[in-house]
């Protein structure tokens, strides 16, 4: 399944928690993907669905319960905290609400420039002197479109929200990372500033020739920027494909749910209820047996309550995770009767 | 689908509409350090009972602030609301909090955003719905409670009785926003207003929480005024729209009528900067460069000026005065309005010269 050349593989990530009693969330249950150098990966689901928990596992923040992280080719989770260490500038994030991952107190040339002196023996170009650290800051906060003279001095206060994104983008890209870890970077944003800092995700990307992983649960943003897209339920990985794929020939039915209930800014396209998700995401302490989304499928039968549907190709680039994938159906019977027989 | 029910009321001109909020000339200010902030600054519109109104804008816009203006929701200190404000035959400004409450609730209800914080955590689900019923309408205990039971029902929980009993964070975000609506619907008001109602919630639940709100007024014949910074929360779903910017209607139309007729550039802006999940990936994003006006000090002349793609010199030193367009019901401001003549010659000459707007946008774009 997974590459050789990939920059970043993720191999059956497990991450539990535990909640007392013996009892366990299962926040992210043995998911697999790879990512390709210079390639954009979405990640999309709902609240609940462990995209932020992979995301963070991937940078060890905490350390999966277990499974694999692949990093060109060395595996994170084996590794001890100092040999960590030297990793870690190369995986940087970013997170979803960007005035309180700031800290307040700190001026914008110290929470821009501190991961230099932090980091100073793991990188491998050393920033020596003060002035180098200054001129180094003041190159990234002019890149993500900053004026350095006037930020540098000033407090995240004095900043909007999409300002303050822009600065936690300056703080992981002074590390020159290999790959940026964006967890819902633009959710908490209004539209015009959200498209302000996509597109400059988009330019950095080619900048600083970045690898990004792209969590979010807007799945028209998610489009635009990825590659590919993986689709997570309930801790489990749903579909993966490449996003243009995604977008028009949706095989999982919980990706075409999804794809549903985007709104359209359209006065001529009557919000139409049919295919919409009905119910509440099951527990994920005691998530359902089989197929996890079973319980709100449209097509679910007895087969996917005892059987645990493998991610398998249906197309190419295209793997989902479906015992009645919407891309295998035959048009000539009704779908679950023809893919009954197939199976 | 709200607007076929709701514009039979003007196909048929014999039964004529029912203004059922008359806002004039709203003005709400706020004291703060740095001076005087005129948050909402002169707003005037209408509304006809039954209708739908989706106020647009970014933050800071004032689409908040105007909707608790409207509701006398404001702070007793440092601020000041002028205007008039007409609703179902109260003069809603200079009401004592008194005369407020019997108002709110019955005839006049509102969601917020927030459902986690705008229930009560220490009181059960049950008590916070009849509450209201009791207090209002003067049920009974039993009564209250067996009303509360088809509420929950009517905004689609499921095993009502049971939840009745539950505290707020036993529920997840879209059970919530959909108790706070109950909450919101249980006196029968005859204005909702929906202050970004679905920003808090996942995709799939906000359509689900817009289904549920349109269906509920539609069944209702309640009026509803939604706000939200989506162009595409509103679309599908609104009679009018009202597009705010810098604490002024800058357009307003039919939605059908905005989407197809756009004048202002803001307007546009707005549109272009949304995501389309029907486009391929990658495609650029029309950002809007810079952020909203200070409204401490707002610039001179048309306040969308200094981000506007068709600014002209007199933009920057005369504001334009909300007009009238062709079409019945649009009002718009602007001098250089969206696909006219001067609009294009505007937006020509500006590329012509080369005018950059704001450093974000050789960054951005």
């Amino acid at each position: 399944m997974t590459t050789n050349d990939a920059l970043l593989s993720v191999e059956n990530l497990v991450v539990e928690y535990p909640v007392g009693r013996g009892r366990k969330v299962h926040a992210v249950s043995d998911v697999s993907f790879d990512v390709q150098a210079g390639e954009t990966l979405g990640v999309v689901g709902e609240s609940g669905c462990g995209k932020s928990t992979a995301g963070k596992a991937i940078v060890q923040l905490p350390r999966p319960t277990s499974g694999s992280v692949l990093f060109e080719g060395t595996d994170l989770v084996k590794l001890d905290g100092d040999q960590l260490r030297r990793f870690r500038p190369r995986l940087q994030m970013i997170f979803q609400d960007p005035v309180s991952s700031l800290n307040p107190r700190r001026r914008v040339e110290d929470i821009v420039g501190d991961p230099l002196s932090v980091w100073s023996a793991e990188l491998e170009s050393s920033v020596a002197s003060k002035q180098e650290r200054k001129a180094k800051v003041a190159e990234v906060l002019e890149a993500v479109g900053l004026d350095p003279v006037s930020a540098a001095g000033r407090r995240p206060h004095e900043f909007s929200g999409g300002q303050c994104q822009r600065i936690s983008i300056a703080r992981a890209l002074v590390l020159e990372p290999k790959v940026l870890i964006c967890d819902e970077p633009v959710s908490a944003l209004d539209v015009s500033i959200q498209a302000q800092i996509i597109n400059l995700l988009e330019a950095m990307k080619a900048r600083f020739s970045l690898t990004l992983v792209f969590i979010s649960h807007d799945l028209a943003v998610v489009r635009n920027i990825s590659d590919r897209v993986a689709v997570m339920y309930l801790g489990k990985l749903c579909e993966l494909a490449p996003s243009d794929v995604l977008y028009r020939t949706p095989a999982h039915p919980y990706t075409a749910a999804l794809l549903a209930s985007i709104p359209e800014p359209d006065p001529a396209i009557v919000p139409s209820t049919t295919g919409r998700l009905t119910g509440e995401l099951p527990s994920s302490i005691d998530p359902p047996s089989g197929c996890r989304f079973r319980t709100r499928c449209p097509r679910a039968e007895e087969r996917c309550a005892a059987e645990e549907p493998v991610l398998r190709e249906v197309a190419t680039g295209q793997r989902v995770a479906c015992h009645f994938p919407l891309v295998e159906a035959r048009p000539a019977a009704p779908a679950n009767v023809a893919s009954q027989q197939s199976a | 689908m709200s607007r076929g029910h709701t514009t039979a009321g003007h196909e048929y001109p014999e039964i004529p509409a029912e203004t059922l909020l008359t806002v004039e000339d709203l003005r709400t200010t706020f004291d703060t350090p740095r001076g005087k902030l005129t948050a909402v600054d002169g707003v005037s519109f209408e509304l006809e009972a039954g209708r739908t109104l989706g106020v647009v804008g970014e933050s800071g816009s004032g689409k908040t602030v105007l909707s608790r203006s409207v509701m006398r929701l404001l702070p007793k200190r440092g601020a000041t609301s002028t205007g008039r404000v007409r609703f179902n035959g109260h003069e809603m400004v200079g009401l004592t909090q008194k005369q407020l409450r019997g108002i709110w609730g019955t005839e006049l209800a509102m969601v917020f955003q927030d459902p986690m914080t705008s229930l009560n955590p220490t009181m059960r689900i049950g008590n916070q719905i009849t509450e209201s019923l009791r207090y209002h309408l003067g049920m009974s205990s039993s009564e209250a409670t067996e009303h509360a039971v088809v509420l929950l029902s009517s905004v689609g929980i499921p095993t009502p009785e049971r939840r009745l009993h539950d505290y707020p964070h036993q529920l997840s975000g879209g059970l919530r926003q959909r108790v706070t609506i109950a909450i919101a619907l249980a006196c029968g008001p005859r204005l909702l207003f929906a202050d970004e109602p679905t920003t808090a919630l996942d995709v799939t639940v906000q359509a689900q929480i817009l289904d549920l709100l349109a269906a509920q007024q539609r069944e209702r014949s309640m009026a509803m005024i939604l706000v939200t910074h989506d162009l595409g929360v509103v679309a599908g779903r609104t009679d009018d729209i009202a597009v705010m910017y810098g604490g002024k209607i800058v357009e307003q139309a039919p939605t059908k009528t905005l989407f197809a007729e756009m004048r202002m550039p803001y307007t546009e802006a707005l549109l272009g900067s949304i995501p389309r999940a029907d486009q391929p990936s990658h495609t650029p994003l029309q950002a809007i460069p810079g952020r909203p006006p200070d409204l401490v000090s707002p610039p001179p002349g048309c306040r969308f000026a200094p981000r506007c793609p068709y600014a002209q010199p007199r933009c920057r030193h005369e504001e334009p005065p909300l007009r009238e367009a062709p079409t019945k019901g649009h009002r718009f401001a602007c001098w250089f309005p969206v696909g006219t003549p001067e609009g294009r010659q505007a937006l020509e000459e500006n590329r012509v010269r080369g005018v950059a707007l704001d450093p974000a946008r050789s960054v951005t774009t």
